[in-house]
């Protein structure tokens, strides 16, 4: 479903994904896991079209994102790790954008909506303008907004930061039924190591740019000889604390999440 | 469809929730309507063009909607900023679509603010037109407002952050608003102005405004038309063209 061939970024000083490759299987939940600045989300922002790569291949749905854009657009859905809501609009209407902007038929828009809002508890609240809300209110439905249209791949880019562990299980129970049911692909990326160990059928570790492991969760487990994923992936990817790079613009959007 | 409206509507919900903006932005139309219309009033009068504040009304609409159209136009920095830019390009959706959405909402956005202007100006003293004259001079202020917010869009596409933002108001939006012909007669202008003015579009839209409005031309209102309409095509195309380009 998604086919990745020595796929490279540089910037201007440095290399953030460093010719990696990567397939990830129809229906498969495909855990992406690194540390800070690994290169996670660079990777997810080629895949899904908003960055051109420096090189490299991407097969998405059978389409090249680069040359078919439209097509590999319809194919996936995505979950951004920063905000990506009207503020100055209310829940109802970004959902109600989200919906036309997807081509989601008109007579199932709004039962899909209030849908989705009930499932994230946000519809008593439809109303009132998303500037008024929370982080883990905003969290929910961003949440929300991703599993609106039903894609073929869902990328969520660590959807459940900052969400309290109700939810987050909540929220994974919806997204486990879509994929069973629907055979829609998940590829994700998280920094709480239990839930990819709980949900991935695949895991796969990045660092520096590059792939360090990759395999099921058992199988990294019995790599490293260690008894849970967590333990694994600090052995594959060290102790050192690493600092995310932030330039103006991340820095306020990041500011903006923290109201 | 549906997209192109979807977006058009957005804008005009935010317009509309914004009371303060739409306050905040009628204070500079009115002290320029006032201060300058009964400032420079007699002088004008004594210099036999007339009733200053007739030729100046349609100039001051002029900047009224160059600034809120070029304002909506630059508001893409702003969804760049608070990461609504990138719901709208993962979408998929054909760029132009959304372009052409967006502008439009602005465009009404802009022409609205127009007519508000428009409106107190009759209070203190300007003598509407006929119907017919309005619903024309209606028409061109849409066609000012499309152009602008094409122009603030084309910037708004190339640049990444709120840095510059400063530097296009005193360097682009100021110039153009000033050398436009909004406050003054073109007759009898030095070569040297009458080329920069004759240079820049919306000295077509001012002149377009005053000929509907108050029957007031240097240039004539097909001549105007001809200009704002081929001026809307090439920035049509070119911020096309580099809002294609934006990367979230």
């Amino acid at each position: 479903m998604i086919e990745v061939k020595k796929l490279q970024k540089r910037f201007k000083n440095f290399t953030a994904v460093d010719d990696i490759s990567f397939s990830v299987k129809e229906g498969d939940i495909f855990a992406f896991l690194g540390p800070n600045g690994a290169g996670k989300t660079t990777t997810i922002k080629m895949l899904t079209t908003t960055l051109k790569p420096s090189g490299g291949e991407i097969t998405l749905n059978g389409y090249n994102p680069l040359t078919q854009k439209d097509k590999a657009r319809h194919s996936f859905g995505i979950v951004f790790q920063d905000a990506s809501l009207d503020d100055e609009l209310t829940a109802y209407e970004n959902m109600m954008i989200h919906a036309v902007l997807y081509r989601v038929p008109k007579a199932e828009r709004k039962t899909k909506i209030k849908h989705l809002l009930e499932f994230v508890e946000l519809w008593d609240r439809k109303g009132k303008l998303v500037k008024t809300f929370s982080g883990g209110m905003k969290r929910r439905l961003e949440i929300a907004k991703g599993l609106l249209h039903h894609p073929k791949i869902l990328f969520l880019d660590e959807p459940t930061q900052g969400l309290d562990p109700q939810t987050r299980n909540h929220i994974w129970e919806y997204i486990k039924k879509m994929n069973q049911e629907e055979k829609m692909t998940v590829f994700f990326t998280t920094h709480y190591i239990e839930e990819a160990e709980k949900m991935a059928d695949t895991v796969t570790v990045i660092d520096h740019g590059k792939i360090i492991d990759s395999g099921t969760p058992e199988e990294l487990k019995i790599k490293t000889g260690k008894t849970n994923l967590e333990e694994a992936f600090i052995a594959l990817t060290g102790n050192i604390i690493r600092d995310e790079e932030a330039d103006g613009l991340e820095q306020m959007r990041r500011r903006q999440r923290h109201h | 469809m549906p997209i192109v409206y979807i977006l058009w509507l957005r804008q005009i919900k935010r317009y509309l929730r914004s009371k303060a903006r739409i306050i905040g932005s009628l204070g500079q139309p009115l002290l320029f309507m006032v201060a300058f219309g009964f400032g420079f009033g007699p002088v004008f009068s004594k210099a036999g063009e007339g009733n200053y504040i007739q030729f100046l009304v349609p100039g001051v609409i002029c900047m009224s909607i160059l600034f809120t159209a070029t304002f909506t136009g630059l508001e893409i920095i702003w969804d760049r900023q608070f990461g609504f830019l990138k719901e709208m390009l993962v979408a998929p959706v054909s760029r132009i679509k959304i372009m052409i959405g967006r502008s439009l909402g602005g465009a009404t956005v802009a022409v609205i603010q127009g007519l508000i202007v428009l409106f107190l100006s009759y209070i203190i003293g300007f003598s509407l037109p006929g119907p017919m004259a309005l619903v024309l001079s209606l028409g061109f202020m849409f066609l000012i407002a499309f152009l602008f917010t094409l122009f603030g869009t084309a910037i708004a596409s190339s640049l990444k952050d709120v840095q510059g933002f400063q530097l296009i108001v005193n360097f682009l939006i100021m110039p153009i608003f000033f050398l436009s012909g909004a406050f003054f007669p073109l007759d009898g202008l030095p070569k040297g102005i009458l080329s920069v003015v004759k240079f820049n579009p919306l000295s077509y839209g001012v002149d377009a405004l005053r000929g509907s409005l108050v029957g007031l031309n240097h240039f004539s209102l097909w001549h105007d038309f001809y200009v704002l309409g081929a001026v809307i095509v090439v920035f049509l195309l070119l911020s096309s063209y580099l809002f294609s380009k934006i990367e979230a």
